[in-house]
């Protein structure tokens, strides 16, 4: 199979292509043509006509044809890089470059239909019932009689897509339903759900002028970002660094998502094993908002054992069985380098390995590595390992007396508070450093989806702007 | 030894015929003798060779028979081009001539130097019997959108200007620092002098001064013309009708982008080159021949050899890749197999350019993950 760029509609076979292969066995998958960052720039130049083209097409219009969308790259078979791709060759071939087990292929593909399913009642829920009429004709009057005009920042979004988390895609698919075109730059290992999903727009009558697909290397990011008035980035903490403060670029990284258990709950802390072990390990621990610390000022050493015997005897399994939970790390020696540097934070005082009596948690494969679930009790929230997070099940269990939990935690892109406690909920309500809030024990992982995450995808896409028409001239006799 | 392909493999450009390819060693042969004879003559050669050959177990002035008995030195160190005194490269036979020093690499630490007295001129004017009349026209006026300072690139470039009658406008760019704001990440900062770059060769472009000619860089060629695409304009427009350009990032699918989207029916010529070799040129690059870019040295003042990874003194069959391996063999510079930081696939002989050549050229994959390229 051969992937080509694909340029405002156009399919573009690039000279140069990257072969994909399986994880396992090295065998290729698939060609993807490479483009470099001149082609991006010299296109988006036309951006413009990918909104044009959204916005010949009612709203409403277009989101219909967006859950026809979901429903086709969930349920049936759509042509991809000219042949016809079924959810099974889907699957098959997303798990083989990302050494994603099969199971959590599917999971994916099953939130990405969800979020496009319920389009209609997210877009609502995030535009505060906007009609969207308004954000086509640029103003309105609201049905409070007000005269609102909402200015989009860019023609197109674009999108530098990661090549190991299946699971962000969601936070872009309600883009096209604000009228606003898709520039993605697509993971090199994980070209998979971009190219479908694009796939089943376009078979669905989302106009292919208002999609861009640009397989390609560094400057090809660059050019994204560069070029369009608003991207996404999903990238490391250094990403996150090198595009903060600017307003054109949405940066997502590392979540640093966290629970924490209140003084009046933490004595009950078996009731919340659940909530605990799901959001450290779900989605095999890939995701921003899998937790990767849990505070606590007692029992911490219990919780940890606790947690070490769900999460530690979790083995790696192939990965079309229904029981794997693992992904591979498919960059070669990523795993072992990975495993080197938590067992240096191990070593650090007041730190101990709550999953070390469960066997080996590093696993060479002959072109791969795994690591499995490793949970760890720190003391005090002073050694380095209290801050840290990896793309598998990772965890510390943290103690540090209540009072002192909101000045240690640091950056938190989720978090769920255990307790009953107004004063502390109030305090995490304030908290500026915690961006989603669960109050009570939720998941980390589990997300409401008519709530923004990471800012409302709306106000980065669009400005609300003041716009006065002048009352017509009455006419006279 | 090239051997004449099958029907099946027949490529798409003038493979040199046997002869022309004898003709060619035979010369080398004869130049590669006479070079190492001046070099390590007590009355011509530099005082680094001469104090070198004390050290070798062959005599450089009587062993050395063919090119094939450089095989005999150790491989040339490039270490040994950091630092000075710069007088110890320079022949005593040269010795009453001007000294050049140009420099390559440098962000950080002391850069490797080599001295030029003519040898820059001497190249360039050899590249210059090359470019055609059509889109190169004599008396042409250039500009040179590039890299200056200590590098050569910038009295090379005037001076194939001035050899072929015209007059060059320059546009500095300074790769360390380019360099230095992609390390740090700095990539606003890298955009704006990307810009600031642009903007100067732009208003020369607007000035009238009759421009027909660029040097550019692949980087510098693109932004170029999407600035201009903005302004409703084309390089063509602008009035270049012909751009010789170098680089590892000159990819065939990047020059094919050039072709189809960026020049507007400009002519552009690809070279490979640095400050050790010289300026290696290209075969026409075609559509029918895959856009591949073909370099030939300018041999045979300058040899590339492709050479296998494990074993750099056997050269690798045809299409195969190795690293690259340079000889330079002027009156000024004597370089015996050099091993260089690229590698890429062995080519056949050109009719125009009958001895091996080199395609794909692209950083050392042992040493391409520490490397910063296509930065200007």
């Amino acid at each position: 199979m051969h992937l080509p760029a694909w340029r405002f509609g156009t399919p573009y076979e690039s000279l140069e292509r990257e072969t994909l292969v399986h994880f396992l066995t090295g065998e290729p998958v698939a060609e993807v043509s490479q483009v470099g960052g001149g082609i991006v720039g010299r296109d988006l130049k036309k951006a413009d006509r990918a909104r044009a083209a959204l916005l010949a097409i009612d709203p409403e219009e277009i989101v219909e044809r967006l859950q026809t969308a979901g429903n086709l790259y969930a349920n049936g078979t759509v042509t991809v890089g000219g042949e016809p791709q079924s959810p099974e060759q889907f699957v098959k071939c997303q798990s083989a470059t990302t050494g994603l087990p099969e199971s959590l292929c599917r999971a994916n593909m099953q939130k990405n239909m969800f979020v496009l399913s319920n389009l209609d009642r997210i877009l609502d829920a995030l535009s505060r019932g906007l009609d969207p009429a308004i954000l086509w004709a640029g103003y309105g009057v609201e049905q409070r009689g007000v005269t609102v005009s909402y200015q989009p920042q860019s023609p197109v979004l674009g999108l530098v897509l990661p090549s190991n988390s299946p699971g962000v895609h969601t936070l872009w698919l309600p883009v096209v339903a604000l009228g606003i075109g898709l520039v993605m730059k697509p993971g090199s290992q994980e070209p998979w759900t971009p190219y479908r999903m694009a796939a089943a727009m376009v078979e669905a009558g989302i106009p292919p002028e208002a999609i861009s697909l640009y397989p390609g290397a560094t400057d090809v990011g660059a050019a994204v970002l560069g070029g369009c008035g608003r991207s996404m980035i999903f990238g490391s903490a250094k990403t996150v660094e090198q595009y903060r403060g600017n307003s054109r670029v949405q940066v997502h990284g590392p979540g640093f998502s966290k629970i924490i258990l209140g003084d009046d709950c933490v004595d009950d802390w078996e009731q919340y094993l659940d909530v605990m072990a799901e959001s450290v390990a779900i989605n095999s621990g890939r995701g921003c908002i899998n937790a990767s610390a849990i505070y606590a000022s007692r029992h911490t050493e219990a919780i940890a054992d606790a947690l070490a015997a769900r999460l530690g005897p979790i083995e790696v399994r192939p990965p079309d069985d229904p029981e794997a939970k693992l992904a591979a790390f498919t960059i070669p020696g990523a795993a072992k380098a990975i495993w080197s540097q938590i067992e240096g934070l191990l070593e650090a005082a007041g730190v101990t390995h709550a999953t070390a009596p469960f066997g080996e948690r590093f696993v060479e494969g002959e072109r791969c590595g795994w690591l499995r679930p490793v949970v760890a009790r720190a003391a005090s929230p002073e050694p380095e390992i209290v801050r840290a997070e990896y793309m598998f099940p990772f965890v510390t269990v943290v103690e540090c007396p209540q009072e002192r939990m909101l000045e240690c935690i640091g950056p938190t892109l989720v978090g769920t508070a255990v307790t009953e406690n107004e004063a502390f909920q109030r305090q995490m309500i304030d908290c500026t450093h915690i961006d989603r809030l669960n109050l009570g024990p939720i998941p980390t992982t589990k997300l409401d989806w008519l709530q923004p995450h990471e800012g409302n995808i709306i106000d980065f896409l669009y400005r609300s702007r003041a716009l006065q028409v002048a009352a017509p001239v009455a006419a006279t006799a | 030894m090239a051997t004449a392909p099958s029907a099946e493999q027949q490529p798409a450009f003038d493979v040199a015929s046997p002869e022309q390819v004898a003709t060619a060693r035979a010369a080398l042969d004869a130049h590669t003798v006479e070079t190492v004879a001046w070099h390590f003559h007590e009355s011509t050669g530099c005082p680094f060779w001469l104090e070198y050959a004390k050290s070798l177990p062959f005599n450089p002035l009587t062993d050395v028979r063919c090119f094939d008995d450089l095989k005999k030195f150790p491989p040339f160190e490039d270490e040994w081009l950091r630092g000075g005194p710069i007088r110890r490269w320079v022949p005593k036979g040269l010795a009453d001539q001007p000294v050049y020093v140009f420099e390559t690499g440098g962000t950080t630490g002391i850069p490797k130097s080599r001295y030029n007295s003519r040898d820059f001129r001497t190249d360039y004017e050899m590249f210059s019997e090359t470019l055609p009349e059509e889109f190169f026209p004599k008396g042409a006026n250039w500009l040179m959108l590039g890299p200056s300072g200590p590098r050569r690139l910038r009295l090379s470039i005037e001076h194939l200007a001035q050899y072929r009658g015209g007059i060059c406008f320059c546009v500095d760019l300074d790769p360390r620092w380019v360099i230095k704001l992609i390390q740090k990440g700095w990539m606003e900062h890298l955009e704006a002098y990307k810009q600031h770059c642009i903007d100067q060769a732009i208003t020369i472009l607007e000035a009238g001064h009759e421009i027909r000619c660029m040097f550019t860089t692949p980087k510098l060629l693109e932004a170029l013309a999407l600035a201009l695409e903005k302004k409703g304009t084309t390089i063509r427009e602008a009035g270049i009708t012909g751009i010789f350009s170098g680089g590892t990032e000159f990819t065939p699918q990047w020059t094919r982008f050039a072709v189809e989207e960026l020049l507007d029916g400009a002519y552009l010529t690809p070279t490979y080159g640095n400050t050790l070799m010289g300026l290696a040129a290209s075969r026409p690059v075609v559509a029918a021949d895959g856009y591949t870019i073909a370099y030939y040295a300018p041999q045979p003042r300058a040899v590339i050899e492709v050479v296998d990874f494990d074993d750099p003194d056997a050269v690798v069959p045809y299409g195969e890749t190795g690293r690259v391996r340079l000889t330079t063999l002027t009156k000024e510079t004597f370089i015996p197999g050099f091993l260089e930081r690229d590698e890429g696939e062995r080519e056949r002989p050109y009719a125009a350019y009958p001895w091996d050549g080199i395609s794909g050229v692209r950083p050392f994959r042992k040493l391409a993950a520490a490397t910063t390229v296509g930065v200007y």
